[in-house]
């Protein structure tokens, strides 16, 4: 069939993207080509040139370098908040699902509770409670992305939990935990592998939130959440922090969401 | 066909109605004179003076209300519901005489009754509490004759006039029972109405005892959202607005006319003299050694800013020493020198708290954070909300470093200076030093006036040798005005004189 299995355009697209971004990042994280917090009165609100390729912001700090050190920052703060999210939510749903009755419905109705507040509200009163920072808010952001997992594979495990194989291997006796993550979770990992890919939009997009609200990575640390947040003081000014800036998180987006509709596609 | 004339002919009508009744308001708005004035906060403590907390509030209410004295925009103190006074020698009895033609808004002429209704109800010996902690002082308010009231003191101060010339001691009406919701004075401006997070309405008073107002109708309209600020001044529904950012000034345009003052408040990297490193006077010296205040001021505030040197600015006129300012220049190797001595040869780490809804703050902490790396300290930036800010930091103590700006509530020296005695209960930087304290016992039971200054100053001097504080600068305030408009005046506290405001030729 025309366009099925990973060969589609999206796909690729999705990958060439998405490698693009890291590929940024990890440039970020090497070195950039000016410290992304130095200051230069001198090339305060400096233009585009050849020796700054974005220009520079209010405090004369080059854009380039800080759009590379944030995109660093906005990816690992993804990253984490996304495995936080998929290792507490397998394991909620796993046992949820694979042991039913009472736990899962003390869990699930625990789990209901979280998801029914936005998630931004959540996540801001736990930074109120805990205080903020990069660590915090991976923390937060981590728990809050939890129960959207846990549901998906508890869904997964229900489904599996009475098949043969599974019936199987009790009779044999294989542990329950080798049952659970060894001969169940597999099953999992298609359906996990999508919600993966918008878990870590929703959390690019969380961090950015968090952080151009102020309670998130705190100054003068660059994401691209703070620096949008910077750029808005000087919209009229300087129009082109805020697109630039804008145009990273637009593309590290589109990235992982034509990966996503490609792995979706292959599916169909 | 005829359906298409009557049309034509209804837009030719309504068409010259617009223009007909767009003349008519023009025509109206120069005749009446309307101002409106952008304020940043609701007034939502009271509108009662005397129970008025905010520095916003009482901005605004300087319109309606006058003390026995007021302030001028040179910081000198004039006559207002008192002609004159005389002070005994011991500085313990005030003698005040009354203007004799002045009246409230209300029409009612001021009677010595309402001085003293007035003055113990500002001193808390009414129902309420006081606002002025120096009016412990006042023993006794009586009536001498229609016309004369005098003050009598416990112990000898010389600021009082300062103090009664704040709105907090204003002089109201005593048969108004409902102070906060229908509020009598005797300023240039009468209250009209108010919307609550919408606006406070004020017309002239026209009997007034001064010169009268120029503009008829003032409206001070609350702009919640530092967004929409600027957006609303271009769009016209704001005619000014005071405290504007650099920022916000470069996105005007002609139609407005800037004015540049000072905030008259002391911005400065404020240090938890209790917590360590910065118990060691070496290591505070040190950070002032380490701090280039031209480069904070170029870098964040476009050069405007006047640097200062200790918890005192220049529009304090003869309490100020502009000397202090030289105490530290900007040394780094200096910087590192101390630190070494004090046993931090490799620098240390340390956190600035910054409230998040003052971005001149949070730019100079960045600024600061950056500088500091050149002599091997490490500061970290915390951006906290006002209220966190205002029970951890202020109340609580709970900080290492904080950027903030600290102000006057009064015309005197002691207002900004009696914080850092040990046990007062708002020296959250937990200074301590007996040499101060002792001072400032001097200073304050002292009863001449060149003698108290000579004290304040040398208080002064011991803040700024001691390092209490980095001391950064007094920030420049943007006004924008809309050219319509001329006259705004700045004064030495937290004063909007809209009565010196007039239309522009």
């Amino acid at each position: 069939m025309k366009g099925s299995g990973l060969n589609n355009f999206r796909f690729k697209a999705g990958v060439v993207i998405s490698a693009l971004m890291v590929l940024l990042s990890v440039i970020g994280m090497i070195g950039t080509p000016y410290d992304p917090n130095a200051m230069d009165a001198s090339a305060k609100f400096a233009g585009v040139s050849a020796a700054h390729l974005m220009g520079c912001d209010n405090f004369g700090r080059d854009i380039f370098s800080r759009i590379l050190s944030g995109c660093g920052t906005t990816l690992v703060v993804a990253f984490f908040t996304v495995l936080i999210g998929v290792l507490g939510g397998t394991l909620i749903g796993a046992v949820t699902g694979y042991y039913g009755g009472t736990v899962d419905e003390l869990l699930m109705r625990l789990n209901d509770t979280v998801l029914a507040f936005p998630s931004i509200l959540l996540a801001l009163v736990m930074i109120s409670l805990f205080g903020s920072g990069k660590i915090k808010l991976i923390a937060a952001l981590g728990i809050v992305f939890m129960p959207s997992f846990a549901r998906i594979v508890r869904a997964e495990f229900i489904k599996c939990r009475n098949m043969d194989y599974v019936s199987s291997a009790k009779l044999m006796g294989v542990p329950d935990h080798r049952i659970m993550f060894v001969h169940i979770l597999p099953n999992a990992t298609r359906v996990m592998l999508s919600s993966v890919a918008i878990g870590f939009n929703n959390a690019v997009l969380a961090e950015a939130g968090m952080s151009f609200l102020g309670i998130g990575v705190q100054p003068p640390d660059a994401s691209l959440g703070r620096m949008l947040s910077e750029a808005q003081a000087f919209l009229f000014v300087k129009p082109s922090y805020a697109l630039f800036t804008g145009l990273m998180i637009v593309l590290m987006i589109l990235g992982f969401s034509l990966m996503n509709e490609g792995l979706e596609r292959a599916d169909a | 066909m005829r359906k298409k004339l009557l049309l034509f002919l209804s837009v030719i009508v309504s068409a010259s109605l617009t223009i007909a009744l767009g003349g008519c308001q023009g025509d109206k708005a120069a005749n009446s004179s309307k101002i409106v004035v952008g304020i940043a906060q609701d007034l939502e403590d009271s509108l009662d003076p005397h129970e008025a907390v905010a520095a916003g509030t009482k901005e605004v209410l300087f319109n309606l209300y006058e003390g026995l004295l007021k302030p001028d925009p040179e910081g000198n103190l004039i006559p207002a519901v008192a002609e004159s006074y005389e002070v005994n020698e011991d500085g313990t009895l005030y003698t005040f005489h009354l203007r004799k033609d002045i009246k409230f808004h209300s029409g009612e002429p001021v009677t010595a009754e309402d001085v003293k209704y007035s003055l113990e109800k500002s001193a808390g010996m009414g129902e309420n509490e006081s606002q002025i902690p120096a009016f412990s002082l006042i023993k006794s308010v009586d009536i001498i004759d229609d016309a004369t009231v005098t003050i009598t003191l416990s112990e000898s101060n010389l600021e009082l006039p300062s103090y009664l010339a704040a709105v907090n001691a204003a002089i109201i009406p005593k048969n108004n029972e409902n102070p906060a919701g229908d509020p009598i004075g005797t300023g240039p401006y009468r209250y009209v109405s108010r919307s609550p997070q919408e606006n406070i309405v004020m017309k002239r008073f026209d009997e007034y005892w001064g010169e009268p107002a120029a503009i008829e109708d003032v409206t001070f309209k609350v702009e919640a959202n530092a967004d929409s600020i600027v957006m609303d001044l271009l769009g016209g529904s704001i005619d000014m607005f005071p405290r504007l950012t650099t920022t916000q000034v470069d996105q005007l345009n002609d139609n407005f006319t800037v004015y540049e003052g000072t905030m008259n408040l002391v911005q400065a990297l404020y240090l938890n003299n209790a917590v360590k490193p910065f118990d060691d006077m070496r290591v505070r010296q040190a950070l002032c050694y380490g701090t280039d205040i031209e480069g904070l001021l170029s870098l964040a505030f476009d050069g405007k800013g006047t640097p200062i040197g200790s918890s005192m600015f220049p529009a304090f006129g003869k309490y100020y020493l502009d000397e202090l300012n030289d105490t530290y220049s900007y040394d780094p190797e200096k910087a590192k020198e101390l630190l070494a001595e004090a046993g931090y040869p490799d620098g240390f780490d340390f956190t600035i708290v910054v409230p998040s809804n003052y971005q001149p703050h949070i730019d100079t902490a960045q600024v600061l954070a950056e500088q500091y790396k050149q002599i091997g300290v490490n500061a970290d930036i915390q951006l906290v909300e006002w209220n966190t800010w205002l029970s951890d930091v202020y109340t609580g103590r709970q900080f290492d470093a904080t950027v903030i700006g600290v102000d006057a509530s009064h015309m005197t020296a002691r207002a900004l200076l009696e914080r850092f005695v040990s046990d007062a209960d708002n020296n959250f930087i937990n200074f301590s030093d007996p040499a101060y304290d002792e001072t400032f016992q001097k200073a304050v039971s002292t009863a001449d006036d060149a003698e108290s200054t000579g004290y304040y100053q040398e208080l002064e001097r011991i803040l700024s040798e001691d390092a209490a504080n980095v001391y950064l600068q007094d920030m420049a305030e943007f006004v924008a005005l809309n050219k319509k408009f001329e006259g705004y005046t700045f004064y030495p506290m937290y004063i909007q004189d809209i009565a010196r405001i007039k239309l522009a030729e």
